[in-house]
This record gives C-alpha cells, structure tokens and sequence, in this order.
C-alpha cells in the first residue's frame, strides 16, 4: 500500500482520529500535511511527525474559513505541490436538544463539519483530476445513519458528508479519483471525553464489542482506502464502530 | 508568440486526449471530440488557466466549438 511521493492532507489531524490518520498515511510513505487551527497545533503536528521519524508537517488552517483555506492550500502547493489525498477530519460538536439548540450551534457545525468538505474537495480536484489518480476520505460518524439525541446538528453534518460523497465518487469515478466515507463509532478521543460516565455507560452497553475503538483501528481503513488497492472502492461508508450500528 | 488559435487548439488536445488533425475550428467538443460534461469544464478551467481569465458559467456553456472558444477568447482578453 504505498503512498510514497503523494502528498495527503488531513485536516484536524492535532490529536485523536486525525493525528493517528496522519501518522497511518506517513508509515505507507506519504508526505503528510496536516490542519490545526492554531500555530501551537500546526508546530504540534509537526513535531510529532518528525518524533515517529516521518515526512510531513502542519499548517494553520480554520476549515469554517474560506481565506483560511485557501491561504493553507497556497502554503502546502508552493511547498509540496497538489495533494492527491484529502482527508476530511475536521470537526466539531455542540450538542444540544433541538429544543433548546441555537441557531449559531446549527450554523457553526454545518459550516466546520459539512461545508469545509465541500470548499477543501472542490480545491484540490483540479489537482486530482490532472494527475486521474486521487483520493477523498471523509470522516463521517455512526450518528449519520443512526441518529443521536442533542446531536441534530452533527448528525445532519455527517449524513450531509455521506450524501456529498456519493455525489462526487458518481462525478469522479472515471478520473480515477475515488471518494469515500469512513464512519466511526465510539472512540477514545477527546470528542468521546466530553461525555459523562452515565452516556459512556449507556453508550458501552449497545457496543458488541464492549469496548472503545482506538483512533488507529479508525486510521487503518483510512489508509487502505487512500492506497491504489481501494481504486475500485468509491461512493462508500464504512462503518468501524464494533459491532454498535451495521447499516 | 503562438497565437491563440494555436494555444486554444494546444490546450484541446491535452484537454481532450486527441491529435492535432482532429481539431478543426468546426469541430464541436461534444459530438467530434468526444467529451464530456466534465472535460468540458475541465476544459473551460484550461482555458481560464492559460487565458489568466474567468468564464462565467452562462458564457461557458455557449462554447461549443473551437471557433466559439476562440472567439470568445479574442473578445475577453
């Protein structure tokens, strides 16, 4: 599965499932660009790269930002050319029942989660389409297909993602440009850490598995998905959530 | 200096995938060399690339031809 001399990037890819989405791509030999929102962040990727002994780096990049974008992918092109790898990592939360859900909690999670996979896969086509090889991985959730109370807004976002990506892997397919969704479920990270021990619990009891996913069993078909042996696999979610929703 | 009928049809080809010969001002994108929707907006993008112009979407979909793309380019730059 080697990504040697590709460049892929990953965005929010600081800590939990990015950083072990960067790292993944790294180890096939990829040369790994990934977004943090802060210079601390971005110098964070960096280092960690540079600590496991691979290529890459971090840049500052506010996905819900169109300068911001569009500033970052001129750094990452004049310093490693196009990306032909884009994973789409970054997200938020902020959950809330419906009923009491504001109108900015709306907005500002559509914007982070849904319409930055629009602005960032639109950027880098043209690339892809140029060289008729290229990989788009969303990061999607299980709450997509399942639906999770005070998460309207996020899961509206990540069904969005799906529905998007079917759309482009039909327009794409014979570019050789693939474009798929990766759907976790619940794993160890600091997004899951914001739960309390009543919702983790309830949340342990519907996993088959009876345990947390770990952010590399996430990674590990995020790298497939980005290697010449996924080039038939396109417009798909797979779900890595142990065993809590099978679609 | 090529000029633009040469650069137009230059861009075509690679665009396109098709020789030279192929590429007559007459020929339509569409029906003679065979694209489709998305080569032509690749196309279009080419064009705007080597052109350092935009082509708004309406004009875009008048470009039918050769001759339409040149002509559209000898009157936006």
């Amino acid at each position: 599965m080697s990504l040697e001399g590709k460049v892929a990037l990953v965005t929010g890819a600081s800590r939990g499932i990015g950083k072990a989405i960067a790292h993944a791509l790294a180890a096939q030999g990829a040369d790994v660009v990934g977004t943090a929102t802060s210079a601390a962040g971005a110098e964070a990727i960096s280092q960690s790269l540079a600590a496991a002994g691979f290529k890459g780096y971090g840049i500052v990049m506010d996905v819900s930002d169109p300068d911001s974008i569009e500033s970052g992918l001129n750094e990452l092109t004049e310093k490693s050319g196009s990306p032909l790898i884009l994973v789409n990592n970054a997200g938020i939360t902020r959950d809330n029942l419906l009923m009491r859900l504001k109108e900015d909690d709306w907005t500002s999670v559509l914007e982070t989660n849904l319409t930055s996979v629009y602005r960032l896969s639109k950027a880098v086509l043209r690339g892809m389409a140029k060289a008729r090889w290229g990989r788009i991985i969303n990061i999607s959730s299980v709450v997509a297909g399942m639906g999770n109370p005070g998460q309207g807004n996020y899961c509206a976002a990540k069904a969005g993602v799906e529905g998007f990506t079917r759309s482009l892997a039909k327009e794409m397919s014979n570019r050789g440009i693939t474009a798929n969704c990766v759907a976790p479920g619940f794993i160890d990270t600091d997004m899951t850490k914001k739960l309390d021990d009543k919702q983790r619990e309830a949340m342990l009891e519907i996993i088959p598995a009876g345990r947390l996913g770990e952010p590399e069993e996430v990674a590990a078909v995020v790298a497939f998905l980005a290697s010449d042996a996924a080039g038939y696999v396109t417009g798909e979610t797979i779900h890595v959530n142990g065993g809590m929703y099978m679609g | 200096m090529s000029t633009v009928e040469e650069r137009v049809k230059k861009i075509v080809c690679e665009q396109l995938g098709v020789k030279e010969s192929e590429v007559q001002n007459t020929s339509s994108f569409v029906e003679d060399l065979g694209a489709d929707s998305l080569d032509t907006v690749e196309l279009v993008m080419a064009l705007e690339e080597e052109f350092e112009t935009e082509i708004p979407d309406e004009e875009a979909e008048k470009l039918s031809t050769v001759q339409d793309a040149i002509d559209y380019i000898v009157a936006h730059t």
